[in-house]
């Protein structure tokens, strides 16, 4: 068993960051931390922050379950954090203005053709074309896990449309409701600027016809989308219309909104919707969610859309592998942030070594999503490993494989009190004009004992995540 | 502001509204039929559920009229889209789409309701009175009224708000009235006798209008003063002529605040001085089954011609 490092407690010593929290628990009956943990889930209810489980009988509207406990970064921790993870952010939105241009990283021989001309998620809709400020992806969530006390690994990128904003701003807001005291305390750096930030940088990437103050709406699937509270959260901080596809229509070289004093012109879409259905004369004909026309519009200046369509080649599974070669390509740095190491099983060598070694790795699908679709060889039986290894022979180019990593624990309240539970780390990294980050991001934890999986769909909650301030 | 938006928060006050007429619907039917009658309960009941308009749905359903059947089919039932609980689950859903044009305060009566609503179904009916679900019923609306009056910003969805709310009040006391037209058809002599007079009176109760009536117009109680009071005084809350001024005033000002006066408009202000230029005794001549009939045709007109005009986005 490998020795999981905690983030609160080292040697039998707590760490800097959360001296003051052990007060907080200690001075905290059982009885009181009952009391609030009803009152954070009534919170919650009360504002509505549930995601919709459709179609699976039960309660439509669960709660994400909240872990009270705050992990916590020191300053110098965070710093570092940021510079790497701006600094993936710029080499991502490169390559994807590479790739959709020249393609001078395949031309240099550094990444295969056929991983990116051949990825499902490459748009030949929109080779050649340059969005506004050379953006594709704006809102860049990437994955981040720890395995020491200066040891970050990137587990993957979210170039498309990361979720999960939303409860970093929840959280924070339900903490400081809860437990004034505790800010008081400590010197937390605040996370509320990111709505503004956000608007700000959907403006500056507005259309080269846009002539007057941009106008941005978030495109949702609609209020039956698991996330939907969270678009109309976001719509609402930023004072922005949400619109569904129906709201929108196409005329001449614009889009339209409908509105009660009749079309209105709109400038940038900050969509949440996937790029196959946003519009079905150039993508799904039988997409309801989208608006017909809209790709015409993007592709001759008239609207841009948040984020650019195409933004997916570069967060695909396999193409992670090869962004610290970005990172080196263009921008000529070295990578600050690790990547995990990673055997992509195209390739014979690496095939080999995944299939000897299955039992003692996590095998991954290359365009899954969501903790589904991946064998943790350690934690699965002979026979489910067997079932993979027939999938993955099927289908090797499908597959990576990683070592299982030792991920960093914080503590959390558990019926018995308080225990250590694995945590990742997912901060939402801003691309337009500038490129912003506010200090913080979502924390989700493994609630089950021993679980490495954080997904909320498999039993993940989620935690407020501060940076102390210098 | 995004029709769709605006569609939403027409709907949400038309909901609530038709939520509060089922409770009041509830209400007429159970102290009339505490009347003992030639026909005994069933003709009471049958009168009700043909003016809630759903009588053709509860037989295919139930058959006979019993009140139990009743109670549930316009408290309970998700069969009937205007009972209670499908009028307030409908709200709340569209108050969810629309979370952002609301204050919390709208928020919290309204997802307030429907989570009271969930613990009711949850309850054994044969420990839930009647009176206690409608007046829970009228409580909930009155809540959210009171919060929208209270805190939502005078804007474009406010005035749609109001405008659904407006809309659905006319019809639903047009079609209180008219249950009189059906408990009194079969025996014409009942009229002007104590037990016409009582059902009046009940009326005037399920409407919480059983005091005003009183203040406003003294003495005995008859058909006349009540469709004066009903149709023709701006004073009663729910008297058509007011609910036919509150949409003129709304759509005025939306009409005002985007600079575009509309045909609709025209035609309710036109509607508004067509009754106010009516006596009670024109009502009676022409009929009052006849004009309720007609005024629920014209809303119904008008229900359209708010989506043409506001909510659907289209070039005008």
């Amino acid at each position: 068993m490998t020795a999981h490092f905690n983030e609160m407690y080292q040697n039998g010593a707590v760490r800097a960051p959360y001296a003051r929290l052990e007060g907080w628990t200690k001075a905290m009956p059982a009885e009181l931390r009952h009391l609030k943990q009803a009152e954070a889930e009534a919170l919650f209810r009360r504002i509505g922050i549930t995601f919709a489980v459709y179609g699976e009988g039960g309660d439509p509207d669960r709660l994400i379950p909240f872990d009270m406990f705050p992990r916590v970064f020191t300053a110098q921790e965070w710093a570092r954090l940021e510079r790497g993870i701006k600094q993936r952010a710029r080499a991502l939105n490169a390559f994807l203005v590479d790739v959709y241009g020249r393609g001078e990283i395949v031309r240099s021989g550094r990444i295969p053709a056929r991983l990116v001309y051949q990825n499902d998620a490459y748009e030949k809709a929109v080779v050649g074309f340059v969005p506004p400020k050379g953006v594709y992806s704006h809102i860049v969530g990437i994955d981040l896990v720890r395995t020491g006390p200066e040891d970050f690994f990137v587990l993957e990128d979210n170039c498309r449309t990361p979720s999960g904003v939303s409860y970093m701003l929840e959280n924070r807001e339900i903490m400081m409701r809860m437990f004034p005291d505790l800010f008081r305390e400590n010197r937390i750096e605040p996370v509320d600027r990111y709505p503004e930030i956000l608007r700000r940088t959907l403006a500056s990437v507005a259309p080269q016809k846009c002539r007057h103050d941009p106008v941005v709406v978030i495109l949702t699937p609609g209020h039956f989308n698991s996330a939907y509270y969270e678009h109309s959260f976001l719509a609402d901080m930023m004072g922005v219309e949400l619109v569904e596809g129906q709201d929108l229509f196409v005329q001449g070289e614009y889009v339209y909104m409908r509105t009660t004093e009749g079309p209105k012109r709109v400038d940038v879409i900050y969509r949440r919707i996937d790029d196959a259905f946003i519009d079905p004369l150039c993508f799904r004909p039988d997409s309801m969610l989208g608006i017909p026309g809209l790709m015409d519009v993007y592709r001759s200046g008239g609207v841009s859309i948040c984020s650019a369509p195409g933004a997916g080649v570069a967060d695909d599974k396999a193409v992670y592998t090869y962004v610290p070669e970005m990172i080196r390509f263009y921008l000529g740095e070295e990578p600050l942030l690790m990547n995990v190491p990673t055997w992509k099983c195209a390739e014979a060598d690496d095939l080999a070594y995944v299939l000897d070694k299955l039992g003692d790795l996590v095998v991954k699908e290359v365009h899954g999503s969501g903790g589904y679709g991946m064998l943790i060889g350690p934690t699965s039986s002979a026979a489910e490993i067997e079932t993979f290894r027939g999938r993955i022979l099927a289908d090797p180019g499908n597959y990576i494989a990683q070592p299982t990593l030792a991920l960093s624990t914080t503590p959390t309240f558990v019926e018995q009190g308080i225990a250590p539970r694995h945590v990742d780390l997912r901060p939402y990294c801003l691309v337009g004009e500038r490129i912003e980050l506010v200090p913080g991001g979502l924390t989700r934890v493994a609630l089950k004992e021993g679980s490495l999986v954080v997904n909320s769909s498999q039993g993940g909650g989620v935690k407020d995540t501060w940076v102390l301030a210098e | 502001m995004l029709s769709r938006t605006a569609a939403n928060l027409y709907w949400i006050a038309r909901y609530m509204e038709r939520a509060e007429t089922a409770a009041r619907l509830l209400e007429v039917g159970a102290r009339i039929s505490l009347l003992p009658s030639a026909q005994g309960y069933r003709n009471e009941w049958d009168s009700l559920l043909l003016a809630a308009g759903s009588s053709i749905g509860f037989r295919a359903k139930y058959g006979e009229a019993v009140p139990r059947n009743i109670e549930s089919w316009l408290f309970f039932d998700r069969d009937n889209p205007s009972s209670v609980a499908a009028s307030i689950t409908s709200a709340r859903e569209n108050g969810r789409i629309v979370r952002t044009a609301l204050t919390s305060q709208v928020w919290d009566a309204l997802n307030g309701a429907f989570q009271d609503l969930r613990d009711l179904e949850r309850q054994p009916r044969s420990g839930l009175e009647l009176s206690r679900i409608t007046e829970w019923t009228m409580r909930q609306c009155a809540m959210m009224r009171g919060a929208i009056d209270a805190t939502l910003l005078r804007n474009d969805g406010y005035n749609f708000l109001n405008l659904g709310y407006y809309l659905e009040r006319g019809d639903s006391t047009a079609r209180l009235m008219d249950v009189k037209y059906y408990v009194l058809l079969p025996k014409i002599e009942y009229v002007g006798t104590g037990y016409d007079n009582y059902q009046w009176t009940t009326l005037l109760r399920a409407l919480s209008s059983h005091r005003a009536f009183h203040w406003a117009y003294g003495g005995e109680v008859t058909a006349s003063k009540i469709a004066h009071f009903l149709i023709l005084n701006p004073q009663c809350p729910r008297s058509l002529i007011t609910c036919v001024a509150g949409m003129n005033n709304h759509l005025g000002r939306l009409a005002k605040l985007y600079g575009q006066p509309t045909d609709l408009q025209a035609r309710v202000a036109a509607l508004q001085s067509q009754i106010e230029g009516l006596n009670e005794d024109m009502i009676f001549e022409e009929g009052l089954h006849e004009f309720l009939s007609r005024f629920i045709i014209e809303t119904a007109d008008l229900a359209a011609m708010v989506h043409e005009t506001y909510l659907s986005g289209d070039m005008r």
